[in-house]
């Protein structure tokens, strides 16, 4: 693989991360004191020139032969011994489309949130958090080896639990933003430990670093166990990120942030870093085939466990985020089962509708003053047309109803399952499409169809968004309909000019077991189709049918709603048992009862011990003198000792 | 003849005195007499050694002592005066202020 | 000088050293005293000391004693009264006075602290050959006592003088301020 250094080219890789930054600076020293025209217009503003330096970068990419990488290093970053990693920005066909995505709907989103946070008077504070965080992502995407990745990581990571627990006055969502980084950090160590893996691997090799291009070139150096374990490790890491089993129950509780948050954030950007992280890896899972088995399995069971949650939400925003780890689920399934271009193709789809969905969320969310519980809804469809139309788009572009981008994107990803000869996780994925369908249109029909359930007081504050909202909405509304166009079914037109378009850098998809893709996307269509069918019955035509449904089978029911009790589990096992370690046995343990009463034990014997010895100053001068005399008894006897020997 | 140990001797007995008096007697003055005495008796044993050896050097140091006996004995009253004034008392028992 | 004078002079002032210690009245203390100085006085002369004997006799017996005698005076001292308790300090003061005595006596008496002893030079004990070392080899030592005199003059003086009435009141009125500081 040829990488070309080329300097005009290459500094556009650091005017895609000057821009966030210089916002970060405008937006933290000025932002406050300028005003909120001005950071309305920075906040977005450098995100659509960082779109626009991303474009350049991205049509130099289509220009380069096919595999080469644009690179830029920044400073040289560690230089312990012979280890050395550089602070580097690597661009190549993958890093690229994700660098378009994050800019592009980062961009857009940006813009929307000007509409959304339009009555808040933290503007300043929000959008530094959020030009922070797009620096921080494009930090880890662009970075050109595993440890500035990691930097970009944990970046992101931190940005999410400033903008989750954003409106802080609120004791819950202070807790929803710490649990979010305390569960992520427990990803991350797998990360550092995955990471150190590889560090160790090489270094037995001779080779010293994190470089991506070196990890690849000495892919040998691993043995499969080593391999397999540093996957697991990373895999780890990237459940936390990507909220998969078994870290995924700080993605729910992060939706009190703010919804332009829950769209760049929980749906379109960062929780994709995990996938993108085993797709820049390949060569590295290639080598191990187990995990790679572990990482579809999670996907797919991820994928069904949160869509069977989101059938039974009342609130608009957890359907959308168990939908969103449902759909990760999808992205791991993909990448799991060596389709890495399917894996890829779906973030990018589903950055389009999902994050379009969060926005239209919002919207309505904004139109009823706050209110965000689906039960309290209904036929909005009159009042907020453009809203509406949208979010269609969108639902069935997530429903993968033919034609649309998310048809395209989960289709390669199951036909990937299956002639992988995973052929259980593809039924589970097929089941999973219908329980999709259901789902999303429940939820869409809820929303705007039927009789309206809505709080008269809030009917009159009812009106559609302003531009700054409804643009955003129809680009995005474009993009998921025309989104998938990019990949192709082979043969038809162009085929698929996406996966042949990553295939230098994430190597070709070969199947184990060849089957008719007709034949696996019929199947999938027609089980997704069905759930739709399902929800119109419900929703529809027997509006009662659910509550019964619900009163039948009232222990699955509640279990459902109760998210399978997961949170209360993890409280029993993990948190208990943590706190008991650390406040019983640690602080009044060793800290309270061993140190301290170390150290008063210290002062207290001193005062002891000088309280005996005040009594020797008895202010009686005679008293003196005679200690003094048999001192001198004591000399002169040492000195006769002396005389004599 | 009288040799140096006899010298000695009887300044380390007007010595041992001195120690006694001081360590039994209450009335501060006496005590101040008692400390008089043990520098008689060292003057002595400088005296008798400087002699015996030859030197001045223990007559030089007498002198000294002398001095510098005489400007305490006139400091060390001025302060029993002062006291006296304060305490209308010179007994040791009652003079025990620096107890803890 | 000769052994007769020598016990003579001995047993004069160690019974006289006693008398300073053991008798009630503090005038009798004091008496007793100067007798015990002037035997010492005449042990000097006796060693070829002869100034500094003179000076014993004059600075010691004809200055200090003399000051002290003023106080006692001044004071109005009679004997001693009120319990002279503390037995135990007399008791365990004895031993130790008596241990510090029979350790002394082992030091000093033992053959090991003969000296040669030829007879003194001629002009030994003068005030010329005091003066010689005095004045040469002491020199800094000289100058250092005199400044001590100066400064127990005046220390003397100001400790034993009264205060005026207004240093009363400002000693009052201090008292007071540090007192509502403190508080």
């Amino acid at each position: 693989m040829v990488t070309t250094v080329v300097n005009l080219e290459s500094s556009a890789l650091a005017l895609i991360l000057l821009f966030p930054a210089l916002g970060v600076l405008f937006n933290l020293f000025c932002g406050a004191r300028m005003g909120r025209r001005a950071v309305n217009v920075v906040g977005p503003g450098v995100m659509f020139l960082a779109f626009a330096a991303a474009s350049w970068v991205f049509v130099r990419i289509l220009a380069l032969p096919r595999g080469d990488a644009l690179t830029f290093t920044l400073w040289p970053w560690i230089e312990a011994g012979r280890f050395h990693v550089e602070f580097a920005l690597r661009v190549d066909a993958l890093s690229a489309v994700m660098v378009m995505i994050v800019t592009g709907i980062g961009a857009f989103i940006h813009l929307y949130s000007v509409g959304y946070m339009a009555h808040d008077d933290d503007f300043a504070r929000f959008f530094t958090y959020m030009n922070l965080f797009a620096l921080s992502m494009l930090i880890l995407i662009l970075a050109s080896n595993l440890l500035m990745m990691f930097v970009g990581w944990e970046g992101v990571g931190l940005c999410s639990y400033l903008l989750i627990g954003f409106w802080y006055t609120n004791p819950q969502y202070a807790y929803n933003g710490r649990k979010a980084f305390i569960v992520n950090r427990i990803g991350d160590a797998g990360f550092i430990l995955g990471m150190l893996t590889i560090i160790a691997a090489l270094a037995r090799g001779g080779v010293w670093t994190l470089d991506f291009t070196a990890i690849q070139a000495h892919a040998g150096l691993l043995t499969t166990g080593t391999a397999t374990a540093a996957c697991l490790l990373l895999f780890l890491g990237a459940t936390g990120k990507s909220a998969q089993i078994p870290l995924y129950v700080w993605l729910p509780d992060a939706m009190v942030g703010p919804t332009p948050v829950s769209a760049l954030i929980h749906a379109a950007t960062m929780v994709t870093a995990g996938v993108y992280m085993v797709a820049r890896l390949n060569f590295l899972f290639i080598l191990a085939p187990d995990a790679m088995t572990v990482v579809a399995t999670i996907g797919a069971l991820t994928a069904f466990f949160a869509g069977t949650i989101a059938i039974v939400q009342p609130d608009i925003k957890k359907v959308l985020a168990y939908s969103t780890i449902s759909q990760l689920g999808y992205m791991f399934l993909g990448v799991g089962s060596g389709a890495f271009a399917a894996g890829i193709f779906h973030v990018m789809t589903h950055a389009f509708f999902k994050g379009l969905l969060f926005l239209c969320a919002g919207s309505v969310i904004h139109a009823l003053g706050g209110e965000q519980d689906m039960n309290k809804m209904g036929a909005l469809r009159k009042h907020l047309p453009i809203t509406f139309w949208t979010m269609l788009a969108a639902t069935l572009a997530i429903a993968a109803v033919p034609g649309f981008s998310g048809y395209f994107s989960k289709d390669l990803i199951l036909e990937g399952a299956y002639e992988s000869g995973h052929v259980w996780l593809w039924g589970l994925g097929v089941l999973t499409a219908g329980i999709t369908g259901f789902y999303m249109f429940r939820l869409l029909f809820m929303t705007f169809f039927g009789e309206s359930r809505v709080d008269p007081d809030k009917l009159h504050h009812l009106h559609e968004s302003p531009p700054a909202m409804t643009i955003p909405l129809v680009v995005l509304a474009i993009a998921s309909v025309v989104g998938g166009w990019a990949g192709l079914p082979k043969g038809l037109l162009w085929g698929d000019a996406f996966a042949r378009f990553l295939a230098p850098v994430v190597g070709n998809f070969k199947p184990a077991v060849e089957a008719s893709a007709l034949g696996l996307s019929a199947a999938a269509t027609i089980v997704g189709l069905l759930g739709i069918l399902l929800a119109y019955i419900c929703y529809i035509r027997m509006p009662g049918l659910p509550k019964i449904i619900a009163w039948r089978a009232k222990s699955l029911y509640d279990v459902l709603m109760e998210k399978y009790y997961i949170d209360e589990l993890y409280n029993l096992i993990v948190t208990r048992p943590l706190f008991f370690v650390s406040n019983v046995i640690l602080n009044r343990g060793i800290d309270r009862f061993a140190i301290d009463g170390a150290v008063n034990g210290v002062g207290v014997s001193v005062r002891a011990g000088s309280q005996l010895a005040r009594r020797s100053e008895t202010g009686n001068v005679q008293h003196y003198a005679f200690v003094y005399v048999l001192g001198v008894v004591g000399v002169v006897a040492y000195y006769l000792y002396l005389v004599r020997h | 003849m009288v040799t140096l140990p006899y010298l000695m001797a009887l300044s380390a007995a007007i010595f041992a005195i001195g120690v006694l008096g001081f360590l039994t007697r209450r009335n501060i003055l006496v005590m101040f007499m008692s400390v008089e005495l043990m520098l008689n008796a060292v003057n002595l044993a400088f005296i008798a050694l400087g002699s015996r050896l030859g030197t001045m050097d223990g007559q030089v140091i007498v002198f000294f002592v002398m001095t510098v006996a005489a400007a305490e004995a006139a400091v060390g009253l001025a302060i029993i005066i002062s006291i006296f004034r304060g305490r209308e008392t010179v007994h040791a028992d009652d003079l025990t202020m620096l107890r803890w | 000088m000769p052994i007769a004078l020598f016990w003579f002079l001995a047993a004069v002032s160690v019974i006289s050293a006693l008398g300073v210690v053991l008798q009630r009245n503090p005038i009798h203390c004091l008496l007793a005293l100067i007798v015990t100085l002037l035997a010492i006085a005449v042990m000097f002369i006796g060693e070829d000391a002869v100034v500094v004997g003179f000076l014993q006799a004059i600075v010691y017996g004809g200055a200090i004693m003399v000051l002290f005698l003023f106080v006692i005076w001044l004071l109005n001292l009679g004997v001693e009264v009120g319990p002279s308790g503390h037995l135990a300090l007399k008791l365990f003061g004895t031993i130790a006075v008596a241990a510090m005595t029979a350790e002394l006596m082992a030091f000093v008496l033992p053959p090991h602290l003969q000296v040669k002893f030829a007879g003194h030079a001629a002009g030994y004990g003068s005030i010329d050959s005091l003066s010689q070392t005095l004045f040469s080899e002491y020199l800094v030592a000289f100058e250092v006592t005199s400044v001590l005199l100066l400064v127990a003059v005046v220390g003397a003086v100001a400790l034993a003088r009264r205060s005026s009435a207004a240093e009363i009141e400002q000693h009052a009125a201090d008292t007071a301020r540090k007192a509502q500081r403190v508080s």
